[in-house]
């Protein structure tokens, strides 16, 4: 098995937000360019390593990668090509970006640079929700951005939306959606806000000045926008994720299909032949550990068959395809119902599940309930 | 030397002390101060040998030291010490041990004064006729007063304490004193060392190796090693194979004889073969009748002993009867429950008993338990006149087949600052006591006299009376029979479902309020389940209180992308383990603390 798709981290944003606990330095005052000669040297060491073969989607993640002057932006995607230069016909290329920070220059370059789909963190369309969020963009950059973005050639456009916010009623979120919907982007990701250790929500939420949605609301802010988006022709494919037909990200999928992927950058993770590794976060760390010509490598682990086959249940079971049967049998060489048939009759017996001839999926209860039928493969 | 000669130098003693007063280390200090032990041997509190008696500062098992004393007289004197549990819920093995001695030394700490327990301990002393000699503690605290507790000494207990020794055994004040006193007012035994065999047992603990070793006093005649003796309660026969004593490393004799205190192996396989309490005579030439006061002593509170993980199970047993090997007092037999599937009704002493009893099973043996509240053995009287005597609330029988049921009582010495006597009533009433009397001790002090429910104070009486006094009150109880009770069984439903492991006993007017804050504490242990949750409170048919846990709404991680993959698995992971310390009864996940929930109930209203 070799790994097609590629992750790769810039870990600079213009500020953090209050909600952020990625791997992500404000980019002032961070040796970009050190770091960006770093990955070149990280992706060599690495693709000698583990060769790449045809490569069929790369994701360029952050941090705001958009952060990058158009120089270290072209010098960054010469890198890539010249580390991968094998490519599908049909490669997806992401990156992410906030809106306001792609200049009309940046965008050409990135599109030379054969990026095909942007994904912009445009959260809310609530002005005094952004600000909250400790977003730096507006209303009025988000809808710029994804226009100027149409312009210069993108035909593949996702924005992430945030529900369950500080003070946000299912009238705020409707009235995002709208906005949203307007600009007509093909690809929406929407998660509900998780208030995660060392964010500084975490410690309003601690202090209890952070006044969340009851678990009611964030609920129907759910089912409310899985309802619209459907209706507008935005089919769920992932817990979290809706698309146009065909625009579905094929760089998640891969994750979710548990299959194999080169990670480079601070704090990234990566799978490749078999061991799940992540790399360490600092960037003086990541950039000195280069210096010495060795990985920059914090933990790995190698899979086992059994965590390998639980990883395939929980991950798979995120699509709304859910698991296919035979892709098991093929990959383990045994039965799904041999291995996973008493779990998977407890799951549906709780109505979490249900068995097709070919694939087991989450039913609409399973769908909120997620944690509890992912939790039951684990050992 | 002759053994009547011998036999005259013999003081066997011990020490009566409230918990703290320090009774342990004023057996260390003598010990020290005989030469008993060397310096390096010399670890803090010898006698006490359990890791938690140590940790808890009281002592549980018995245990008897011989000692020899210089004394000033110039002659050498053998003192045999035997340790004193210091709990109410062993009040019988410290009777038995007192037996054994013809003086006890009365420890009382200066600043503290009398308590009820010391008390409790001292007239045990008295019914053995032995010699006391008062000992005041700690006068070198500074809120020590000598006079006052001596005052107390005499006109509380009655005891001349003119000539009590004013000690600290921590500084090692007033030990010679003590010991010269053992030797001038302890009588020595007295007894004919060639009469038949008559040896008191007052404590035993079972040796991998040797069986069980068997604490004993001889009272007539004399134990030799190849003697074949007999248990004259159990009838039991066995070979000696060894006797000695303590000293306080073993030490094997030839024999012991009459006024000796020691230890006696003979291949006994079981504790319970040595009763407390129980006469050792000699099976070639019986004793015509054993000591006065044996009595089988009989477990007074049970609980429900289950693995958390049913997977133990046999563990669990093993561990019992390890446990039994080694306390006669502890009894188990299966039980199944429909909650929480197979397990033990477990029989204790006491609370202490039982909460030693856990906490070793979960230390010692490292199982998890599941404890089901404990209860105390009903006297259910049907209606076709049998009885049946229940120490399980899920074996009581339906409403209509009783005719009436009996609970067992107690008779508690309450003794309390003045200040505290309005509120302690209080709290004996609203715990169904009944008064019997009220002594003032001093101007400050009053000993009250309560008959009360022993469920009661199964219950959270002793916190309560601790906590509404400040820890000012102490307690001391004793058995005083069964009297009949307005006595309802209380059956708690989750999710409709009656969970057996949860029912309890109650008094018809305290049930609803109990059933209500038992549901509402239900409500808060037990975590929010995918579905509604009625928890319910039942009387027979009827429902008394009612709360809901809520549904959990949505529980689902939104985002899980290639870096998320570990961190997601350990999330789910922790998730998962939450859900195996719990027990699933029918749908509902619950965790072990609810079956504890009974006791927590607060009974202010």
């Amino acid at each position: 098995m070799s790994a097609k798709a590629v992750y790769i981290h810039i870990p600079f944003c213009t500020n953090k937000c209050h909600y952020c606990d990625f791997t992500a330095y404000t980019v002032k005052g961070q040796p970009v360019d050190d770091y960006l000669t770093a990955l070149d040297r990280e992706m060599r060491l690495v693709t000698t390593e583990v060769p790449p073969h045809t490569i069929e989607t790369i994701f360029i993640g952050g941090g705001t990668p958009t952060v990058l002057t158009p120089e270290q932006m072209e010098r960054l995607l010469e890198m890539i090509q010249a580390h991968f230069p094998n490519r599908s016909p049909q490669l997806e290329f992401t990156i992410e970006a906030n809106p306001g920070t792609t200049t009309d220059e940046l965008l050409k370059i990135m599109i030379a640079g054969g990026v095909n789909r942007i994904s912009f963190g445009a959260q809310t369309f609530r002005p005094d929700l952004l600000k909250r969020l400790g977003r730096i963009h507006g209303v009025a950059e988000i809808e710029q951005s994804v226009i100027a973005a149409r312009e210069a050639g993108f035909q593949n456009i996702s924005l992430d939306l945030m529900f369950g916010l500080p003070d946000q009623s299912l009238e705020d979120l409707h009235h995002t959606l709208q906005s949203a919907l307007s600009l007509h982007p093909d690809h929406f990701s929407c998660y509900s806000l998780k208030v995660e250790e060392g964010t500084l929500f975490y410690h309003l939420a601690q202090k209890d000045e952070l006044p969340l949605p009851s678990e009611d609301e964030e609920l129907n802010m759910y089912q409310s926008l899985r309802t619209i988006l459907a209706e507008k022709g935005y089919h769920q494919y992932e817990i979290s994720n809706f698309a146009k037909p065909g625009k579905e990200s094929r760089h998640n999928s891969i994750y979710w299909l548990n299959e194999e992927y080169y990670g480079f950058g601070t704090g990234s993770h990566g799978y490749l032949q078999k061991i799940r590794y992540a790399n360490v976060k600092s960037v003086a760390e990541y950039i000195r550990i280069i210096d010495q010509a060795r990985r920059p490598v914090s933990e790995s682990d190698i899979v086992t068959e059994q965590e390998d086959m639980e990883n395939f249940m929980i991950l798979g079971l995120r699509m709304m395809k859910g698991v296919s049967r035979s892709r098991f049998q093929s990959r383990y060489h045994k039965d799904m119902m041999d291995v996973y048939g008493s779990v998977i009759q407890k799951l549906v017996d709780q109505g979490l599940l249900k068995v097709e001839p070919e694939r087991v999926v989450l039913t609409e209860k399973g769908l909120i309930f997620g944690n509890e039928a992912f939790a039951a493969f684990l050992i | 030397m002759d053994k009547r000669e011998r036999q005259k130098m013999i003081r066997n003693f011990s020490i009566i002390a409230h918990i703290d007063h320090g009774k342990s280390t004023l057996a260390d200090r003598i010990l020290e101060y005989t030469g008993a032990l060397t310096e390096r041997e010399m670890t803090e509190q010898f006698l006490d040998k359990m890791d938690l008696e140590k940790e808890r500062g009281i002592t549980i098992k018995l245990q008897s030291v011989r000692l020899k004393y210089q004394a000033k007289d110039g002659k050498e004197y053998l003192l045999n010490l035997i340790d004193t549990p210091g709990h109410v819920d062993f009040a019988y093995e410290v009777s038995r041990s007192l037996q054994a001695c013809e003086g006890a030394l009365l420890v009382v700490d200066a600043a503290q004064g009398v308590e009820a327990q010391t008390l409790a301990n001292v007239y045990l002393a008295l019914e053995s006729d032995l010699e006391i000699i008062p000992v005041i503690n700690k006068i070198d605290l500074p809120s020590a007063e000598p006079e006052r507790v001596k005052q107390e000494i005499e006109e509380i207990i009655g005891l001349d304490a003119s000539e009590a020794v004013l000690a600290s055994a921590k500084a090692g004040i007033g030990i010679e004193e003590i010991l010269e006193q053992v030797v001038e007012k302890v009588p020595a035994p007295e007894g004919d060392p060639d009469a038949p065999l008559q040896a008191l047992i007052f404590d035993s603990y079972y040796d991998a190796y040797k069986g069980v070793i068997v604490f004993m006093r001889v009272v007539q005649g004399t134990i030799r090693k190849g003697m074949k003796i007999k248990m004259m309660a159990t009838g039991k026969e066995f070979d000696v194979t060894e006797v000695g004593v303590y000293a306080p490393h073993p030490v094997p004799m030839e024999e012991l004889s009459v006024g000796e205190v020691g230890f006696v192996a003979a291949s006994i396989k079981n504790v319970k073969d040595t009763r407390v309490g129980d006469t050792i005579t000699d099976a070639a030439n019986p004793a015509p009748s054993p000591l006065p006061g044996y009595r089988k002593t009989n477990p007074m509170v049970f609980c429900g002993l289950y693995p958390v993980d049913s997977s133990d199970y046999n563990d669990l047993r093993e561990a019992l009867e390890k446990l039994e090997l080694n306390d006669a007092s502890l009894s188990y037999e299966p039980e199944t429950s429909s909650a929480l599937g197979f397990g033990f009704r477990v029989g204790f002493l006491g609370l202490l008993h039982m909460e030693i009893i856990q906490e070793r099973i979960e230390r010692e043996f490292d199982i998890p338990l599941i404890t089901t509240a404990p209860s105390v053995i009903y006297r259910i009287h049907q209606t076709d006149g049998t009885v049946l005597e229940i120490e399980n609330p899920t074996l009581m029988p339906e409403p209509q087949k009783i005719e009436r049921i009996e609970e067992p009582y107690i008779e508690a010495n309450i003794m309390v600052p003045n200040d505290f006597v309005g509120t302690v009533m209080e709290l004996c009433q609203r715990k169904r006591g009944q008064y019997v009397d009220m002594k003032y001790i001093d101007t400050n002090r009053v000993n009250l006299i309560y008959e009360l429910p022993l469920a009661e104070v199964v219950y959270d009486f002793f916190d309560q009376l601790k906590s509404s006094t400040k820890g000012y009150a102490s307690l001391d109880y004793q058995l005083a029979g069964y009297k009949p009770s307005n006595l309802v069984k209380m059956d708690i439903l989750l999710n409709g479902e009656v969970v057996d492991a949860l029912s309890f006993i109650v008094h018809r007017e305290q049930a609803y309020y109990r059933g209500r804050a038992l549901v509402e504490k239900l409500r808060k242990l037990i975590p929010r389940q995918m579905f509604e949750v009625p928890v319910q409170a039942a009387v027979g048919n009827k429902i008394v209180a009612r709360e809901t846990i809520k549904a959990i709404r949505k529980n689902v991680l939104a985002k899980c992308y290639g870096g998320d993959v570990s961190r997601k698995r350990k999330l789910l992971e922790k998730q998962k383990e939450g859900k195996k310390r719990m027990k699933s009864v029918g749908s509902v996940e619950i965790p072990q603390e609810a079956f504890m929930a009974v006791l927590q109930v607060d009974d202010e209203k």
